[in-house]
């Protein structure tokens, strides 16, 4: 019953105001932690202080690619159900993921500073990130592009699917042009060998930014269903006639 | 004056509304310059010999690009009728639309400058000489392009056709605008030459541009 | 106030031929019209109706004859003395129904009366600060008809301007129409519908 309920925005609207202030508290309570354990990490052998970029640009990282997830799934709730909260939703996640990707590529390039020794280099990961920054973006100017709400969520849940399915292939063929390319690729982050005093603080910050996406996410689809309603009453305004 | 600074404050306003195009140049921008890595390779000594003329080409497609409805819209809705019939002489409106169009979507090109530079690893000064070349050369781009716009409306066609018209007539600019950019960063030509030529280029285009797309909207009347 | 200072006018053609797309839409024609009358121009679907507005206005040029306005502002041209309401609105739809209306109040120029005045008079009050694309089609003709008012022109040149409107809004119409008549100025529709004013009827292209 809780999905039926959920999908009326008026219960939506009552229900989320109850449950935000508590997730922004966690959001704060474990971003301060995470922060805190990310600071009294050791420093990396090999890369020093700079290591600890990656406790936020990890996250980031992963986010990017968990809210296109997210706008998948609402998406199909878009085109399949016809859920009424689905393209608000998937509508309110967009610039949410596009912040955390170009945070993702910020830490990235800030990371890549001290390793590469220019802010940007055409690696396989930071150009996938590119790429998704891009589709963001695009995503971004279809919703702007459309005055209609309705019409314009159906064809950026078109988008986003389409998306969602040459993300791999995109991933794939920049590995390849990549290696292609550079033989010898660049100093690449440790992958499975991380050690525990990087893993706990790492998983950490993890679940701090998904509390804070979820915390934003369910703020931004607040304003974005107001947002609805008021253009509603204005459009109610409009036809009413002069007395 | 108060009918110019109108024009020019509608025009930007839509521009930045939501449906508006502004930032859609931008974008197309950004892809441009990310889609050269992928055709000519990731070798940053390559991409930064080529970073300007990159810049240049991406600044020139997409300020063409979005010049196609500086006409077409308002032609579709009645108000150039109103424009054509008024005590401002068409070819101030003309001149007020594309410094318009000119400020909501080509500064902002010149605006992302600086990180696509940072993309194509090109340095400060590299970035700042394509950055100053952009902005001396952007208006020739529009204002020529303006007269393709107008063309676009009298044939009642958009898109491609305006391209081929305008891409042939951009091309002094794109040479002097490199030129200028190769210089401050290789040499051995000095800056001054084709930065001198590059501003003439502009300020002929301000004056000509205004005057060919109004005598073509006049005569395309209909 | 009397809004037009000019004194008696007088908007004549003489043997005008229209020429669109290879094909004499109509020639040899002559009219007038004087301060304080209003034409109705009427004749069967493609006789040129539209086409003779347009000429006047200054859109299209006149394969031959002439057309002149004796009595008007002599530093204007006639096209700059019309109003010309076809059937497009002019209007944006991203811009609020405030904003379309004082853009053309301030690109237009000359005289000017009070927008929100002009927006009450077509009942259009409430939607000052709407977005003009929530309007529906005669809402968004009333706008049209608000820069009538807005900006003052001593020629209307109305293409269908009873298009859309309801009856409340074909009698307000009719009363701006009486006003601007007595005020002296001119007005020539193209219409199929009455006018809802007394008018001189010129009929164009032959039987209706």
């Amino acid at each position: 019953m809780t999905l039926i309920d959920l999908a009326n925005p008026t219960r939506f609207l009552a229900l989320s105001a109850r449950v935000l202030p508590w997730l922004a508290a966690a959001t704060v309570i474990v971003l301060t932690i995470g922060l805190y354990q990310s600071a009294t990490a050791p420093d990396d052998y090999q890369q020093g202080a700079t290591v600890k970029i990656m406790f936020i640009h990890v996250p980031n990282a992963w986010l990017s690619m968990f809210v296109w997830g997210v706008m998948s799934i609402a998406s199909l709730g878009t085109l399949v159900w016809r859920h009424p909260l689905a393209d608000v939703a998937a509508k309110a996640a967009a610039p949410i993921g596009a912040a955390f990707t170009f945070l993702a590529l910020l830490t990235g390039s800030l990371w890549g500073r001290p390793m590469w020794g220019t802010y940007w280099e055409w690696d396989a990961r930071l150009t996938s990130v590119l790429i998704l920054f891009l589709m963001y973006l695009g995503l971004m100017a279809l919703w702007r592009a459309v005055d209609d709400p309705s019409r314009a969520a159906r064809a950026a849940a078109v988008l986003t699917l389409v998306g969602a399915i040459n993300l791999p292939i995109i991933k794939f063929s920049v590995d390849w042009w990549n290696t292609l390319h550079q033989p010898a690729s660049v100093m690449r982050m440790g992958g499975s060998t991380l050690d525990k005093s990087f893993l706990i603080p790492l998983l950490v910050m993890a679940v701090a930014f998904t509390l804070l996406f979820v915390t934003l996410h369910i703020a931004a689809m607040r304003n974005e269903i107001l947002r609805r309603r008021v253009r509603s009453l204005q459009m109610m305004q409009a036809s009413q006639k002069a007395a | 004056m108060t009918a110019l600074s109108a024009l020019i404050r509608r025009d930007i306003r839509i521009a930045l509304r939501v449906g508006g195009g502004a930032l859609i140049g931008v974008l197309f921008f950004l892809t441009v310059v990310v889609l050269m890595p992928f055709a000519v390779g990731p070798d940053l000594a390559l991409l930064s010999r080529l970073g300007p003329a990159i810049l240049w080409l991406g600044a020139l497609l997409a300020s063409l690009l979005t010049l196609d409805r500086l006409f077409m819209a308002d032609h579709e809705d009645g108000s150039l009728d109103l424009i054509t019939m008024s005590r401002t002489p068409l070819e101030l409106a003309c001149a007020a639309k594309a410094l318009a169009h000119w400020l909501a979507a080509g500064l902002p090109l010149i605006v992302a400058t600086p990180v696509l530079g940072l993309l194509l690893n090109l340095d400060m000064v590299s970035t700042g000489a394509v950055a100053l070349t952009l902005l001396a050369g952007t208006p020739a781009l529009t204002f020529t392009g303006m007269i393709g716009a107008a063309l676009a409306v009298t044939l009642h066609r958009g898109g491609l056709l305006m391209a081929v018209l305008v891409l042939p007539l951009s091309i002094p600019v794109l040479i002097f605008g490199v030129a200028a950019s190769q210089a401050v960063i290789v040499g051995p030509m000095n800056f001054g030459a084709p930065f001198s030529i590059l501003c003439a280029l502009s300020l002929v285009s301000l004056v000509v541009g205004p005057f060919a797309a109004a005598a073509s909207l006049k005569h395309g009347l209909d | 106030m009397s809004g037009l200072n000019q004194g008696k006018m007088q908007l004549s053609g003489r043997g005008v031929v229209c020429v669109r797309g290879g094909r004499e839409v109509f020639s040899g024609l002559d009219f007038e019209a004087v301060s304080g009358e209003a034409v109705a121009v009427v004749g069967r679907n493609g006789s040129g109706k539209t086409s003779l507005l347009r000429l006047i206005a200054g859109l299209l040029i006149p394969a031959g004859g002439t057309i002149a306005l004796d009595g008007g502002d002599g530093e204007l041209t006639l096209p700059e003395q019309c109003h010309y309401l076809g059937h497009r609105d002019a209007l944006k739809p991203a811009l609020s129904v405030a904003e379309n209306l004082s853009f053309w109040a301030d690109f237009l120029g000359g005289e000017r009366s009070d927008t929100a005045e002009s927006l009450a008079t077509v009942g259009l009050d409430h939607a000052t600060d709407l977005p003009a694309g929530f309007l529906s089609a005669g809402q968004r003709r009333r706008l049209s008809l608000a820069r009538l008012l807005t900006v003052r022109r001593p020629v209307w040149l109305l293409d269908e301007p009873t298009n859309a409107l309801d009856v409340a809004g074909q009698d307000m119409f009719g009363g701006l129409m009486r006003e601007h008549l007595s005020r002296g100025g001119m007005i020539v529709a193209a219409t199929h519908a009455p006018l809802g004013i007394d008018s001189r009827e010129l009929r164009i292209g032959g039987m209706a």
